[in-house]
């Protein structure tokens, strides 16, 4: 049993909280979140620099190698600074599919233009039908000589909209679950693009008879690998939440202590006082979770790490919920403003709560396996 | 980062486990597994001797006064496999509370005298802190100390003391100074149970139960060499009292043993036709107080591991009363849930002992600082106070 982190992470941590402090201020972002593409290459081009999308790479392909935990500290970072980029959709999960998944050639085709930011790619996975168990996917592969015809589609899928490569799961003919790695731009590949309720962009996905390269097939059969990668990415969003809650309780301590109302601040009233330690106790709650995803999200034993995960994310949902609620209640009518971050962590939260699983989908997951013993 | 136990943490767990198997009395474990107080002095202190001859009678005490050296990690490992195994838990106020204090700030003599007979469960403590009209605002406490000679007199009284009826002896806290600031007038002084002019009175609870008392001092003479440290310094060390032996806080043993027992029941007991493990209702709140207890567990890892590495104490151990007593209380309720009608009717059966278990746990948020102060402590902490 160790809380400690290692002195590499530290210097991780102090680097990246430094760069996005420091350059990623909160009216930047609103430029950036006003911006059309929704992200800036400027940001994601120095977070490059840093070397944070090279995080799960391996040292091994040219990566740092950091492992869940590096990606758990970056990842709550990501959360303070309400990050836009497509770092948890291109550096996570979409690279961490390729590490797991990939050829040697598709290793050395994409990793170092993900890891310099050149490439931008998001696994599109989810589908109405699937969120929990991956052999649901609908979406077909059927082979036709060298190249497989793609049908199907795609829920909304973060960042979906300014990648270049999409890393599409199908079924093929004989019942095995395939990734491809499709360019978006290839004919037959159809994105309607959106705004998320957090501001950062998405896109749905149709694909229509798309012809793609028995090469560009990722891995064989990809399922185990594929849950992998979706817990991996979980526990990573779990770090995003858990960057976000933090940030929004100090915000409303500290607005606790300045707003004045019958003479006194709003924060010397015990009724204020005991919802901030409630917030408090559940912030507290979501961090030890967010330990355990970290440290289970690579756990070969698949029963044990679904019952983590899944705790983690109930635990850490209903925290969310709590917290951002409690946060804008107390900013009173101020919490409800554009103008403040508060609203904007607020509804960083709300798409935490409904991603990968919603709060009550994983408590039904977690229940069943309980009922099982 | 590592959450997992080391190879010798698990080594020791496991040396635990196998010494609970072999040296835990089967008459006892029954006993405390049906929360049946008939035999607990004896059956208590009979346990506290076989941990003695085992050299683990006080966990957390330094070797060179009888401890075994364990780390925070191995008290709580061992604290949570006993509870696991339905062993009885130490007696807290010799052991924990007074035992600790007199090590700080006793004289050599009051070591010499009490230490190793509080080791061996040959007294009997109690704790006299609270009085009618000081809980919460317990610096408000009126029992009088006077100095006379050689001796104090004290004349006061008393109020919900734990197992007090079998106490040999009690830890006070007095007041030497009406004048001064409330909890710059306060003392800590040892007395002797035996001593003339005190009463003592079971008081009755809403359970059944008389596990706690009220103690009546009349002009009873203690002498002055039964003060703890300096005169006036009380409130120091009982605060000092307050912020030692926080590990076990949060009782994660006792709920993981209720949590294990309650899914046992709930796969046995059927409610038309189906079981209430399989009762969509019933598992899913099991599962919340699963998931729940799961999260507590790390972070008072997380609370041991910050006091091993000698980290100021944060609002954690407030946090860990809190939610910790909320676990065991709603546990108690879903046992409550499950007896059903059952539990109304007050036998010996395990449905009423569930009921007389919700009824007797509503302690949990009141004693040791209610949990509303224990958010006023965390508000300090927050506000920076």
């Amino acid at each position: 049993m160790d809380f400690a982190f290692t002195e590499e992470q530290h210097m991780l941590v102090d680097a990246t909280r430094r760069f996005i402090t420091e350059q990623y201020k909160f009216e930047y972002r609103r430029g950036v979140k006003d911006s059309e593409a929704g992200y800036s290459t400027e940001t994601w081009k120095q977070m490059a620099g840093l070397g944070l999308l090279a995080l799960t790479i391996p040292e091994d392909d040219g990566g740092i190698g950091a492992g869940p935990v590096g990606v758990m500290l970056v990842s709550t970072i990501m959360g303070e600074g309400l990050v836009l980029e497509p770092f948890w959709a291109s550096a996570v999960v979409a690279t961490q599919a390729i590490v797991l998944l990939g050829s040697p050639a598709q290793r050395a085709a994409w990793l170092p233009a993900l890891s310099g930011g050149e490439l931008i790619a998001v696994l599109a996975h989810e589908e109405q039908a699937n969120h929990d168990d991956v052999y649901l996917t609908a979406t077909t592969a059927r082979r036709d000589g060298e190249s497989w015809i793609i049908n199907g589609q795609k829920s909304l899928t973060l960042h979906a909209s300014i990648a270049d490569l999409l890393l599409v799961s199908t079924r093929t003919d004989d019942g095995k679950l395939a990734l491809f790695a499709i360019p978006s731009n290839t004919a037959g590949v159809h994105l309607q693009t959106c705004n998320c309720v957090d501001d950062q962009r998405a896109a749905t996905l149709r694909l229509d008879n798309v012809r793609i390269n028995h090469s560009e097939r990722i891995g064989n059969d990809a399922a185990c690998a594929l849950q992998d990668v979706i817990d991996y990415g979980l526990a990573a969003l779990c770090a995003d939440a858990f960057g976000a809650m933090d940030k929004i309780l100090k915000a409303t301590i500290d607005y606790s202590k300045v707003r004045v109302q019958f003479g006194a601040p709003i924060g010397s009233f015990q009724a204020l006082q005991h919802r901030m330690t409630e917030m408090l106790m559940h912030l507290e709650q979501a961090r030890s979770m967010m330990y355990l995803a970290a440290s289970e999200c690579t756990n070969a034993n698949r029963a044990e790490r679904n019952a983590a995960l899944s705790a983690a994310k109930v635990l850490m949902g209903q925290a969310a919920r709590y917290i951002g609620q409690q946060a804008v209640q107390l900013h009173g009518g101020m919490g409800m403003t554009d103008e403040l971050n508060v609203s904007h962590y607020f509804k960083r939260l709300l798409a935490f709560e409904m991603r990968c699983g919603t709060t009550d989908q994983h408590l039904e997951r977690y229940r069943r396996q309980l009922q099982a013993g | 980062m590592k959450l997992d136990y080391s190879a010798d943490e698990l080594a020791f767990k496991h040396q635990v486990q196998d010494f609970l198997v072999a040296n835990l009395p089967p008459e006892i474990r029954e006993r405390v597994r049906l929360d049946d107080r008939s035999h607990i002095k004896s059956d208590m202190v009979q346990w506290q001797k076989i941990l003695c001859a085992k050299g683990w009678g006080a966990p957390a005490w330094p070797t060179e006064f009888g401890g075994p050296g364990w780390s925070k990690t191995e008290q709580y490992i061992f604290e949570s496999e006993c509870a696991m195994a339905d062993a009885p838990s130490q007696q807290p106020f010799g052991l924990k509370m007074v035992g600790p204090v007199i090590m700080q700030f006793g004289s050599t003599a009051q070591q010499a005298q009490h230490l190793t007979r509080i080791l061996a469960a040959d007294d009997w403590w109690c704790q006299g802190y609270s009085e009618p009209g000081s809980g919460s605002d317990l610096a408000s406490l009126k029992m009088k100390a006077e100095r006379d000679g050689d001796d104090y007199v004290v004349t006061g009284q008393k109020i919900w003391n734990t197992m007090g009826q079998f106490a040999d002896w009690i830890f006070c806290l007095v007041r030497t100074d009406s004048q001064a600031k409330p909890q710059r007038g306060i003392s800590f002084l040892l007395i002797d149970m035996k001593s003339p002019g005190i009463k003592i009175q079971p008081t009755r609870l809403l359970d059944g139960t008389c596990e706690v008392n009220e103690i009546w001092f009349d002009q009873v003479r203690v002498p002055a060499k039964n003060l703890v440290g300096q005169e006036n310094q009380g409130w120091t060390y009982a605060k000092f009292l307050l912020g030692h032996e926080r590990t076990n806080i949060a009782g994660i043993g006792n709920s993981k043993r209720a949590l294990l027992n309650l899914k046992k029941a709930a796969a046995k007991k059927s409610v038309d036709g189906i079981s209430l493990l399989q009762s969509p209702v019933f598992s899913t709140r099991i599962a919340q107080l699963e998931i729940e207890l799961r999260a507590l567990e790390i972070t008072n890892m997380r609370v041991i591991f910050d006091a091993t590495k000698q980290k100021a104490p944060g609002p954690e151990a407030s946090l860990l009363k809190i939610r910790g007593s909320e676990i065991m209380q709603r546990l108690s309720e879903l046992h409550v849930e499950l007896a059903g009608a059952e539990g109304l009717a007050m036998d010996k059966s395990d449905a009423a002992r569930s009921t007389k278990s919700y009824l007797n746990l509503r302690k949990l948020s009141i004693f040791g600082g209610s949990n509303e102060i224990q958010r006023n402590i965390i508000t300090h902490m927050l506000m920076g106070l």
